[in-house]
């Protein structure tokens, strides 16, 4: 992929957040923020590249490990967090204990 | 093409186009759980995408798959773990935390390849091309150090591990930061020159610019930080995405930090600060408490518990406030309690929800979700503020400053302009506070002047407790 059309993917992808975010309750900001912060955690695709790509190198086979974790602790906490969030909105006052 | 590429192409787009539909869906109350495990889902999709690539191509050794599994685990089982086990008070320093580990991750990616260039994607660079290389490497450890320290030291302060230090207020902060900034830059230029140690400096100086730059700030502005942080791990990651030529992290990177600018901004807006103020303004309450000479409270009136229940019970209509203060004691359930027992008395009950109530927007929605609170009780502040008039009673817990009449009617106040709950409409105000200090603008507030207001001393959780017994006493809500 040329380095052009790379940036027009920063930017397309960039306006495709605005506009997408622009209209959220207030409600919603905090797990809208937990969400998106979990998919910031996307990098874990660069670290697994790393890996892969890494080959007999130790020292990178574990610079990438380590960020693979890091970047695994932001996505599945991330999500699991905003489920918890998200679970006690779709509660109905009925069926509560 | 062959098929390995044909295949991730067609696993990226449909992820990208998952992930977008995931934000969007959070957008909404019904559709945000499903839209959650939609992303969460576009996620793992990715991943499966671009491990059959490599296994189709160049294929996966197994030491790669050793390692690549250690890292998974350990990462995933902490992150379950964290998520599971957090109070939900303490939403905001985890999403710190989650936050800064997504920097750490971007960062590291990119030392790994500057240290050892990965031979094939590296190998036959013109002069163009390598500098782009340089440039996002640069990019990402320096966002990525920023997000990481930042987010560290927002968690910490949030968690109440540290302070705001009395030196970092004086204006040599600006100076020491601008430093750092300088130096990060020069850092950057020596990289790209061919000198790769300097890429040493560049994580040590960024990591302290990301300390020097958070530590002022006020825990009451961390917020607004975080969110600012979140979109840098966005774009963190997007220039990751340069680094090692995947577009759907730049996609995806490229939202999330759209995504949190626009958050901030909402933050910003609701608490009458700019986004310069918060970052270079320092601590709000110790530049203000000079200048909010206001004046002393005159027309205190104090009332007991028992009076409070009283006036309650008579009512036909409540508007309860909860704010910071309610999240800090973890009242809301017992605040819940307190609401049920008025419900079967058939007195009508809200809750009128500043857009900043908390410590993050929505936050106090989550803590009153948590506490059972019907989501048709939360009322937000356009909805509400008509109603006040024809409000017998109104509650406010923990909230100060989202109720200062100041900032309608003084046009000298720092709050003025900032959008505030006419409380003072209502018939009676009790604010149950614990003392007269002041909320964190460190400004008088006039509501406790106004006659129709009275104050009720004490510890939330507290007080609400002893209001469910005199309620109890009053007969109320007996059924239960």
């Amino acid at each position: 992929m040329s380095f052009i059309s790379l940036l027009w993917v920063l930017l397309l992808g960039s306006l495709l957040g605005l506009e997408l975010i622009g209209k959220v309750p207030p409600t919603l900001h905090t797990p809208l923020m937990s969400g998106a912060n979990a998919i910031s955690g996307i990098t874990m695709l660069a670290a697994l590249t790393l890996i892969v790509k890494a080959g007999g190198n130790v020292p990178l086979l574990i610079i990438g490990s380590v960020s693979l974790g890091f970047a695994l602790f932001n996505v599945v906490g991330g999500f699991f967090v905003t489920d918890r969030m998200l679970a006690m909105f779709s509660r109905k006052p009925s069926n509560k204990k | 093409m062959n098929l390995p590429v044909i295949i991730k192409f067609v696993i990226d787009l449909l992820a990208v186009l998952l992930l977008a539909l995931g934000i969007k869906g959070l957008s909404k109350v019904k559709s945000a759980r499903d839209a959650n495990r939609l992303a969460a889902f576009a996620m793992s999709l990715s991943v499966v995408g671009l491990l059959s690539y490599y296994l189709g191509t160049s294929g996966i050794a197994i030491q790669s798959w050793i390692w690549i599994i250690i890292g998974s685990i350990i990462g995933s089982l902490f992150g379950a773990i964290l998520a599971k086990k957090v109070p939900m008070t303490s939403m905001p320093e985890t999403v710190a935390l989650f936050n800064g580990c997504g920097g750490m991750s971007s960062l590291l990616v990119a030392l790994g390849v500057a240290i050892f260039p990965i031979s094939n994607n590296l190998e036959n660079l013109d002069f163009f091309k390598s500098l782009i290389n340089e440039v996002s490497i640069s990019v990402s450890i320096f966002v990525g150090a920023i997000t990481f320290t930042g987010s560290i030291v927002a968690m910490a302060k949030l968690q109440g591990w540290l302070s705001t230090p009395g030196w970092t207020q004086s204006k040599v902060r600006h100076f020491v930061n601008i430093v750092f900034a300088v130096a990060s830059l020069i850092a950057i230029f020596d990289l790209i020159n061919g000198n790769t140690n300097s890429i040493w400096l560049l994580v040590i100086v960024s990591s302290l610019l990301g300390i020097g730059v958070t530590l002022p700030i006020g825990g009451a502005d961390m917020p607004v930080v975080i969110s600012l942080l979140n979109s840098y791990s966005g774009i963190a990651a997007a220039a990751a995405g340069f680094v090692v030529d995947s577009q759907l992290l730049i996609v995806a990177g490229a939202m999330v930090g759209a995504a949190g600018l626009i958050l901030t901004q909402v933050m910003c807006k609701g608490m009458n600060r700019s986004l310069v103020s918060v970052l270079f303004g320092g601590s709000l309450s110790a530049q203000s408490t000079a200048s909010s000479g206001s004046g002393e409270y005159t027309n205190i009136t104090s009332c007991s518990v028992e009076e409070c229940a009283l006036t309650l019970e008579a009512a036909n209509k409540v508007i309860i406030v909860p704010g910071y203060g309610l999240a800090v004691a973890q009242a809301q359930h017992t605040l819940r309690e307190v609401t049920k027992k008025l419900e079967q008395n058939g007195i009508e009950v809200v809750y009128a929800i500043h857009p900043v109530a908390g410590r993050m927007p929505g936050h106090m929605n989550v803590l009153l979700a948590e506490a059972d609170v019907p989501y048709e009780q939360l009322k937000e502040m356009d909805v509400v503020n008509p109603d006040f008039p024809a409000t017998d009673v109104v509650l406010v817990l923990g909230a100060n400053d989202v109720v200062n009449p100041q900032a309608k009617n003084d046009s000298s106040s720092p709050l003025y302009g900032m959008p505030v709950l006419d409380v003072q409409e209502a018939r009676t105000v009790f604010v149950i506070k614990r003392g007269m200090s002041a909320g964190y603008s460190g400004i008088k507030n006039d509501l406790f002047d106004l006659p129709n207001t009275s104050m009720v001393f004490g510890d939330a959780k507290k007080v609400l407790n002893d209001l469910i017994g005199e309620l109890k006493d009053l007969g109320v809500g007996e059924k239960e």
